[in-house]
């Protein structure tokens, strides 16, 4: 039952607090306290409060004088406790480590309620000196980044660098491995500049050009292909340069293929026809108002079509195909009518499949969701496959009139251009009419100008004059 | 019109069954909501309101030696806690505030438990469905809406438990409470709000929030009120089981305002008098909850000194178990940050504590190990 002597620390009385003042010694050395006996009077930046003796046992040694202002967590008083069956024996306060600890305790900043703590600039939160590089019994690789489910964004392809080699994630920042990773750049086989090795965004930038020049007339080199993939923003233009270059690839590939393919192998001819679809546009405000047609939305391209369904069966060469290979030219006995959308993929044609035997509200129906399919970027393979003639709707964009290229295998196309209110010629009068432009291109290898004109003018009638159909059917 | 500074203007509106000098006094309304409580049960509340002043003794000298980073006193508030914490079921939910470690004593809360909040060795000290209280809300008057959200659900289930919720006059200032009880009234959810009023906000007198009797507040809310001496356990225990009664039956909110007073600091850390008069606390001192039931029990012989010695016995062995507990408590390790914050596993937070164990192997393995716990040390020291 030797005595231990115990060492008592002042605490943090507050919360946050640096310092204390020794007021007044309720004890003296020499004295036998009790456990929560009061000992001292203690002033904080806060209050005045009473220490209670965390130690039942005899006062051994009083370091510091009443008055004094004290830092909190130098010893301030010393206990001769009993050494077995101490209630206390296990303090942390004693604990062996505040022995070889002579060093001062680090200075410590007033932290007042609501005032928030200083950031502390010495010790701990200071970068802790690494064990060794790399090198010395290496941890257990960093699991590479892998897909995890859905809280996980898109994550760029990682560097294939052998986890064993990566112990260590090189020296950046936020944004510059952001950069990086948009440019796809490996950071590890980089040297940083940067203070410590830091790697800089001039380092990312001047490999970008390093290996830009490297890989020029390289198309679509790895590089080009992540930036894109990332989907961001290229990063260059940040920069200030004065032109980005973004690999050939994807719906524009295609687009450009298809337009190369058509318009040097199929000889075009394009046909313009002006005409006064006010009557139209008087039946669809009919048709607005109409029970029947109350949940569809009937729009000038839904008689657009109809009108071409309509003029097609009379002049069938129009819905026809060229088949180089088999030396054929196929005529087709169905409609499968192709709607130009723009996407956010780009250009699509979907098609919508027998158009030939929908009415007019089928049509808009269909006109419709393939649309929405289209925008929303739905549109399946099959879908786009098999058109037989297609309509553009330059209207929408408020243009007149173009010369579309054909889908490649159509045998036309037309372009349907905006409504317009226009001075035109009504009953031997000058009146302001609705007047729309139709341009129509057709494969002259398939079509004869004359079947050209003749498809086109019957269109032009329809919308003109929408009873003129009875005579067509 | 004159304000009326003085929220406790209305003092012939308490309900109390025991004067401050230990007379029982008869009330036609309450008397037969505690008509059960025999000796044998007055000495027992007698014994919880000793030894939850001496857990809070206990916790506060632990504190003023380094061992607590922060208490919340609740001296003066034994019997508001104790009489309400008594009366409740133990399919009960409480949600309290962080000052009611007497009412988490009442639901059988392991001492250690409690103290591992305030020692900062946990986010939450215990599992709220073992003792069906859940951990103490430190947001002023957040829990109102917990509890009322509680009780929803509990009429939902068509149970018949309660959520009791606990706060104090400063939080009926909040909008959460407001809110909460606006909910409560339109749901008529079984929900009790019981308010301890013990005159200071830290440092704000109830007065300068409330111009009249903070229980006059819940009518306008439709939600019937009651004030009760938050000083008299055996009144408060009697409001509380009225309340039970009410919200068991399918008679919605009801509000209770305990007025009481805060003898101690808002926390350890703060100075009261440095904002409030030494005569106001001796005016309290007078109406303290313990020498009025001791006084009680003693006129009708209940309070032998075995009695006394039986229940000074019980609080010596708590505080000892609480301070025991205390300084045993493990440090918490590096990488419990991650549990608890996913009920199931979550594969980015797994990456996200595998990195940081790799990040940790960077360092001597002693100099890790320490890592952790070095902030709460230098407390200690």
């Amino acid at each position: 039952m030797s005595p231990v002597i115990k060492e008592f620390r002042l605490p943090d009385l507050g919360e946050g607090l640096t310092e204390s003042e020794i007021v007044a010694w309720h004890v003296a050395v020499g004295d036998t306290v009790e456990l929560n006996q009061v000992i001292a009077d203690v002033e904080t930046a806060k209050a005045v409060v009473e220490l209670p003796s965390p130690y039942a046992g005899v006062v051994a040694k009083l370091h510091e004088q009443p008055g004094t202002v004290v830092e909190v967590g130098s010893p301030i008083v010393s206990f001769d406790v009993p050494g077995s069956g101490g209630p206390s024996t296990n303090s942390p306060d004693a604990s062996a480590d505040t022995n070889d600890d002579d060093a001062p305790p680090p200075k410590r900043e007033p932290n007042l309620v609501g005032y928030g703590a200083a950031v502390e600039k010495t010790g701990r939160p200071a970068r802790r000196a690494r064990r060794s590089s790399g090198a010395a019994e290496p941890a257990a690789p960093v699991r590479a980044a892998e897909p995890v489910g859905a809280p996980v964004m898109a994550e760029a392809p990682q560097p294939s660098v052998p986890a064993e080699a990566q112990l260590e994630r090189p020296r950046s920042t936020p944004p510059v491995r952001k950069l990086a990773r948009d440019l796809g750049i490996d950071l590890t086989a980089l040297n940083g500049s940067g203070p410590q090795g830091l790697i800089t965004r001039e380092d990312v930038l001047a490999e970008q050009q390093k290996s830009a020049q490297e890989g020029s007339g390289q198309q679509g080199s790895d590089r080009g292909v992540q930036s894109a993939e990332t989907g961001g923003a290229p990063a260059s233009r940040m920069n200030g340069e004065r032109e980005t270059r973004t690999p050939i690839k994807g719906v524009r590939k295609h687009t450009a293929a298809a337009m190369v393919a058509s318009a040097f192998t199929a000889p075009h001819v394009t046909e313009f026809l002006t005409v006064d679809v006010t009557a139209s546009m008087d039946l669809l405000a009919r048709l607005k108002t109409s029970r029947a047609f109350a949940d569809v939305r009937i729009t000038p391209l839904v008689l657009v079509a109809k009108a071409l369904c309509i003029a097609l069966d009379r002049n069938p060469t129009l819905n026809s195909r060229w088949d180089e290979a088999a030396q054929e030219i196929v005529q087709h006995h169905y409609v499968n009518l192709g709607i130009a959308a723009a996407t956010p993929r780009g250009l699509v044609v979907p098609n919508v499949r027998d158009a030939h035997t929908l009415g007019l509200r089928e049509l808009a129906d269909a006109l419709k969701g393939l649309t929405e399919t289209a925008r929303a970027g739905k549109t399946s393979p099959a879908d786009l496959s098999g058109g037989t003639i297609s309509i553009t709707n330059v209207g929408v964009f408020g243009i007149d009139a173009g010369t579309p290229i054909l889908n490649p295998g159509e045998a036309a196309i037309l372009a349907m251009g905006s409504v317009r209110k226009m001075p035109w010629e009504y009953q031997n009068e000058i009146a302001l009419r609705q007047v729309m432009t139709l341009s129509l291109s057709f494969d002259h290898r398939l079509v004869d100008g004359e079947q050209g004109s003749r498809f086109l003018a019957d269109i032009g009638t329809i919308l003109s004059d929408p009873g003129m159909v009875l005579t067509m059917v | 019109m004159p304000l009326n500074n003085d929220a406790d203007a209305t003092q012939d509106e308490l309900v109390q069954l025991i004067a401050p000098n230990g007379e029982r006094r008869s009330n036609a309304a309450y008397d037969r909501w505690v008509s059960d409580v025999d000796d044998a049960a007055l000495q027992a509340l007698y014994e919880d309101m000793i030894v939850i002043r001496r857990i809070d003794a206990e916790a506060t000298a632990l504190q003023r030696q380094g061992e607590l980073a922060l208490w919340p006193p609740l001296l003066g508030q034994e019997a508001a806690q104790i009489g309400s914490g008594r009366a409740l079921r133990e399919d009960d939910f409480v949600f309290s505030s962080y000052r009611e470690n007497g009412v988490a004593y009442c639901r059988g809360v392991d001492l250690t438990d409690l103290l591992r909040v305030w020692r900062g060795n946990a986010s939450a000290g215990w599992d709220p469905y073992a003792i069906n209280m859940a951990p103490p809300q430190v947001i002023i008057g957040a829990q109102t809406l917990h509890a009322t959200g509680y009780a929803m659900g509990v009429l939902a289930d068509g149970a018949d438990s309660v959520a009791v919720t606990y706060f104090g006059d400063g939080a009926t200032s909040q909008g959460d409470v407001n809110e909460a009880m606006v909910f409560a009234a339109s749901y008529q959810a079984p929900v009790i709000f019981f308010c301890q009023n013990n005159h200071w906000a830290i440092s704000e007198p109830v007065g300068l929030q409330a111009h009249v009797p903070i229980a006059h507040r819940a009518p306008g809310f439709g939600i019937p009120s009651v004030r009760v001496d938050g000083n008299d356990v055996l009144a408060c225990l009697a409001v509380t089981r009225e309340a039970l009664d009410r919200a068991r039956t399918g008679g919605g909110p009801t509000f209770i305002e305990a007025v009481t007073y805060r003898m101690g600091p808002h926390t350890t850390a703060d100075d009261p008098t440095r904002y409030r008069d030494a005569n106001e606390l001796e005016d309290w001192a007078a109406k303290d909850p313990i020498a009025r039931l001791a006084a009680l029990l003693d006129a009708r012989g209940l309070l032998s000194a075995e009695v006394a010695d039986s229940v000074k016995a019980t609080a010596d062995d708590v505080a000892a178990r609480l301070r025991e507990g205390c300084i045993s408590m493990p440090e918490p390790q590096v990488l419990d940050v991650f549990k608890h914050v996913y009920s199931e596993p979550n594969s980015w937070l797994d990456r996200q504590q595998d990195s940081y164990e790799q990040y940790l192997k960077y360092f001597d393995s002693a100099d890790a190990d320490t890592a952790a716990s070095n902030s709460s040390r230098e407390v200690n020291r």
